[in-house]
């Protein structure tokens, strides 16, 4: 399956919510490890490279770090 | 016989020295480490004299390579020398990976019943050398000469013209081919004026080799992050003789006197092992470490193998094992080539299936290594990430790494590949280009039987073997480059190479690796294939 670039979430502003949620305590060097640690659970969820990489690509030109 | 590790080897004056001009031999090795060692066996195998020229007087400066991959030892054993390897080093299998004070990740080999070589022994590499210049000595074909070393290179039409430097004056030698195994460090390498390309890294790394009994159990220990070692990384292995392999990752800029003085590596070893430990040191190195290779590992007449062609960190056990498998690799193409039985063209293969090997040695080093020692912040916080997870998720552990273990390269699109009469996936472990796998036999194993030339395998569970089979494989073993003829019937065997229904036919080159297949047997196509394997076609 394709990356999804229309709406897949069925709560989104819940969802929204309960990411910024899971940073409310933290300290900005805490909220990058649990950062990390989403990224790896949910690209082990996805398991399609193909998807992860364009993810990644749309992530960064997002960014201004098109490659 | 003193201690392997302290052999002393005295320069001996050659018939070839004083002579008005250079004596020539076909084929020169320089490096008696063990990819020249292995490289000169095989040539002996095949019936070839070597001279083998080192300039050290002593096998081994300390242990350095000390895991030996199956693949490896399969090598030897063809060569003589397995079981001895196998009698001395220890056999292991397990991994365990802690993070912190905690195990988080524990890996088992897994190996497979019916192989006769483990996945894996430590063994010091001294002792590797030990076995190879004892078996070396019994061929009567070749001709060790230590303290000798290569002072000056001059390509001529066809040969190679070597100065040779020695304790007792120069003299000269004329090599139709020379393997360059001199190692890291290639005296060749830079006589030619070749470069290395790729990456050089900064981390540095303490070994302490140590000799303590110590009542622990054979399994390969690694820390991430340990309180004896903060931040930082720490391994820790057993060698034979109650040796055990210490090797802390230290800063980027730690100093290099201080750290190997006996007194501050005593300190790092206590406090991993505890303050009451009575140990002594057998060797204390600190090394940084490349991930580069030639761009290219022929160069007309001089051919380059091992350490001397490309540079791996030592996480995953790669350097050695890459080495052998570089020797292997070369050694039935340039004794077809030297024999006129194959084009010249056959020994560019070795640069086309060696160098993919190497790049697959340098992409998972570099993997291990930027997960062992991450180069950003970010890199550090997947890592931490991944530890941390891999306590309590399974898919975190997959992820790990603290080397990815030596297995022998399979050579995917490879000029010399045949056809593959399987469908895909079917049987992928032994599709043309891998290694052959082993398998018992009645009173022996597949390995030993398929031996060191070419070999046509007919696998089937039914012994009866067909009229036509059996009179193609006659007809093979009787061409100018013979194709041993074997016919396998056992369940083992017939199930790992995907023939556990319908027969199979296997050909497989002399370095082991599988050059087609098919179900059933067409002698024309074993033919196709077999000029193929050999660059005929």
């Amino acid at each position: 399956m394709p990356l999804q670039y229309d709406l897949n979430l069925k709560d989104p502003d819940g969802t929204y919510a309960a990411i910024i949620d899971a940073h409310g305590d933290l300290t900005d060097a805490e909220s990058a490890a649990l950062n990390a640690r989403l990224v790896l659970l949910l690209a082990n969820h996805i398991g399609d490279a193909e998807v992860l990489r364009k993810a990644i690509e749309v992530a960064r030109t997002s960014l201004g770090k098109a490659r | 016989m003193a201690h392997a590790k302290d052999r002393v080897f005295p320069h001996r004056r050659s018939a070839d020295h004083g002579q008005p001009g250079p004596a020539h031999h076909p084929i020169v090795i320089v490096g008696a480490g063990p990819v020249g060692l292995v490289a000169a066996l095989d040539l002996a195998s095949k019936g070839h004299r070597t001279v083998v020229i080192d300039k050290k007087s002593n096998l081994s400066d300390g242990s350095r390579a000390i895991c030996w991959a199956k693949r490896s030892l399969e090598i030897m054993d063809r060569l003589g020398a397995g079981q001895a390897l196998l009698d001395k080093g220890i056999t292991w299998k397990t991994g365990k990976v802690f993070f912190d004070t905690r195990q988080v990740y524990e890996f088992d080999l897994l190996p497979e019943a019916g192989h006769r070589m483990p996945a894996f022994i430590n063994l010091q590499q001294y002792y590797f050398e030990h076995y190879g210049v004892e078996a070396a000595q019994q061929t009567g074909l070749i001709d060790l000469r230590w303290q000798e070393e290569v002072s000056g290179l001059t390509m001529t039409g066809d040969g190679v013209l070597l100065d040779i430097a020695t304790p007792e004056g120069p003299y000269r030698l004329l090599a139709d081919w020379v393997i360059a195994a001199d190692g890291a460090r290639s005296t060749l390498r830079r006589l030619m004026g070749l470069e290395f390309e790729g990456r050089v890294f900064q981390d540095q790394f303490l070994i302490c080799d140590i000799k303590m009994k110590m009542d622990r159990p054979v399994e390969r220990w690694f820390w991430f992050d340990p309180p004896f070692n903060r931040g930082r990384s720490a391994l820790l292995h057993k060698q034979a003789d109650d040796v055990w392999r210490l090797d802390f990752q230290v800063g980027n800029e730690a100093d290099r006197d201080e750290e190997v003085r006996p007194e501050n590596a005593a300190r790092r070893v206590r406090s991993m092992l505890g303050e009451d430990i009575d140990f002594t040191f057998e060797w204390i190195s600190l090394y940084r470490f490349q991930s580069r290779r030639l761009q290219r590992f022929r160069h007309g007449r001089v051919l380059f193998a091992g350490d001397a062609a490309h540079q791996v960190s030592p996480f995953g056990a790669r350097g050695g094992n890459s080495g052998v498998q570089d020797a292997d690799n070369l050694v039935w193409k340039l004794d077809l080539v030297i024999k006129g039985q194959a084009p010249d063209g056959l020994l560019d293969s070795y640069d086309a299936e060696r160098a993919y090997a190497a790049d697959e040695n340098l992409l998972h080093t570099t993997r291990s290594t930027d997960f062992i020692a991450p180069k950003s912040a970010a890199s550090r916080m997947f890592r931490d990430g991944v530890l941390a997870l891999a306590e309590t998720e399974p898919f975190a552990r997959r992820l790990v790494n603290s080397g990815r273990l030596s297995v022998a390269t399979s050579y995917d699109q490879s000029p010399l590949n045949g056809m593959d009469g399987f469908a895909r996936g079917e049987a992928g472990a032994v599709r043309p280009g891998a290694a052959a796998l082993d398998a018992p036999l009645d009173g022996g194993w597949l390995l030993q039987q398929i031996g060191g030339g070419f070999a046509g395998v007919w696998f089937s569970r039914e012994r009866h073997v067909p009229e036509e089979v059996a009179r193609g494989q006659a007809g093979l073993a009787q061409r100018e480059v013979p194709v041993k003829a074997l016919v396998v019937s056992q369940e083992t065997a017939c199930a790992r190479y995907g023939a556990a229904g319908a027969p199979a036919y296997y050909l497989f080159r002399p370095d082991q690796h599988v050059a087609a297949r098919w179900h059933g047997f067409d002698q024309g196509a074993v033919e196709a294939a077999l000029d193929r394997a050999i660059a005929k076609s």
